[in-house]
């Protein structure tokens, strides 16, 4: 499967895909998730303070999911360079961001990705580094057969998509024979003693639904993930972080192609959860795009939606200040991380 | 094409308050309080409701459990076989009675 930009997909365009949030349902205007904010006295978003720097280190991957909001797969170029991440470094230096989290495509395949998470490790001992690993590209090639051993090395906390417990709904997903690597690749991770109690290793999955609906209860599904992936395969894991799907990029696609559009967009507004609103990540997050721009969070960065504010645009102009005064831009794909129990990098919000 | 049953009536279930108001409110209180987490986990209670609607034939049932046991985290493994549970019953209820039938034959036999 190719990436909608090399197919040369009307959706690859983010003015496209803004068109749809803003058109595509009647009753529905481009500012419907401004006016709930509105409601609720949250308009404009704002803020609270930057903790978390979210670097997408490329769009690169070596699978092609089928709900990909970043448009990621073999044939994507986009990748950090040194340089971009030396003024990242300069950031983690100078500033109070406390989490640096690495995310792509798949970052590890950034041929600078051992450089930078071992100069980040040496500016600061203490900062938790999250990397976004999908966990197949552990085994697809012999270069990347130690990364647990790296990871360790350096105290990484490992976040990974396995959107199921078995290979059916995992493969729909994420391609054939996803599941099979993953368990491997978990196994390995196991051994290394990430997920393991008392290591302090943190390895925790992340559930997305495999379609148009909501995702289940974080708890249940946690403990049901637990049971499943023990009892069958002897892996154990921290915590599952639940995770709405968005309606951008390739999910949108295929939200459109299978004319699911309009339900999904309709649950996810009817489900609409102000105590969500308030705890959205793009409140304590900067997202930082593999050319060094910078964005609200990760799903605005893939519709091309740089910050606000003017004067801190990209990493190498860093303003702390401006960036914590920002108003936050919100536009209707945001419904995706207020409804229900909410839904953030980090699992839910509510 | 005009047919009996609109997928599109579905969301207006809630809206059956507007002939009877009183009746429908507690109908709904009752509803939402049946399936919240109990002695049974609601996705148990998903499940069941799943099978039900299998068994009335209620294509807004079918919709509506269909969707929300995924949103509960349920396979298409483990909701096929709630359905096969409704299966089963509604093809043991006719079997059983079989009985009468073997009962009647004996009794009017030779």
């Amino acid at each position: 499967m190719k990436s909608l930009k090399a197919q040369d997909h009307p959706l690859s365009s983010s003015e496209a895909e803004i068109q749809h949030l803003e058109s595509d349902m009647p009753g529905f205007s481009g500012d419907s998730f401004a006016s709930e904010l509105k409601k609720i006295n949250l308009f404009p978003l704002k803020p609270t303070q930057i903790e978390v720097l979210q670097i997408n280190l490329g769009k690169m991957c070596n699978q092609v999911c089928k709900h990909c909001h970043v448009d990621a797969g073999p044939d994507r170029k986009e990748i950090m360079t040194r340089d971009t991440m030396q003024q990242c470094l300069e950031v983690v230096k100078n500033h109070s961001v406390t989490t640096i989290d690495l995310t792509g495509g798949a970052p590890e395949m950034n041929p600078e990705f051992r450089w930078f998470v071992e100069a980040i490790r040496s500016i600061d001992s203490e900062i938790t580094i999250i990397v976004r690993c999908n966990l197949t590209i552990i085994l697809a090639n012999p270069k990347y057969h130690d990364l647990p051993e790296f990871f360790m090395k350096h105290r990484i906390e490992i976040a990974s998509s396995l959107p199921y417990f078995t290979a059916t709904k995992t493969d729909s997903q994420r391609g054939d024979g996803v599941f099979e690597k993953s368990i491997k690749a978990l196994k390995l991770l196991n051994d290394q003693g990430y997920g393991v109690e008392g290591t302090g290793l943190v390895l925790n999955l992340v559930y997305n639904p495999s379609g148009a609906f909501m995702p289940a209860a974080q708890a249940g599904l946690e403990a049901e993930f637990k049971k499943r992936l023990d009892d069958k395969y002897g892996i154990t894991f921290n915590s599952l972080f639940t995770i709405t799907n968005l309606p951008i990029s390739r999910f949108l696609e295929y939200l459109l192609r299978s004319e699911n559009y309009e339900g999904y967009m309709e649950k996810l507004i009817d489900s609409f959860n102000p105590v969500a609103a308030s705890g959205v990540m793009c409140r304590n997050t900067i997202s930082v795009g593999w050319d060094g721009y910078l964005y609200d969070c990760d799903f605005n960065q893939m519709l091309e939606l740089k910050v606000t504010s003017i004067d801190s645009q990209h990493i190498k102009d860093w303003n702390e200040k401006s960036l914590t005064e920002r108003d936050i831009i919100v536009k209707n794909h945001c419904f995706g991380c207020t409804a229900g129990a909410g839904s953030s990098c980090g699992g839910t919000t509510a | 094409m005009k047919t009996y049953y609109n997928p599109e009536d579905l969301k207006n279930f809630g809206k059956i308050g507007e002939f009877q108001k009183p009746l429908a409110d507690k109908f709904f209180e009752y509803y939402g309080e049946v399936f919240a987490e109990g002695a049974l986990t609601a996705r148990e209670k998903s499940l069941i409701a799943l099978a039900v609607a299998h068994t009335i034939q209620c294509p807004y049932c079918i919709d509506a459990y269909t969707t929300d046991t995924m949103e509960k985290g349920c396979d298409e493994e483990q909701m096929m076989e709630a359905v096969h549970v409704a299966a089963a019953i509604r093809g043991g209820a006719s079997l059983v009675h079989a009985t009468q039938m073997m009962n009647k034959v004996k009794e009017i036999s030779m």
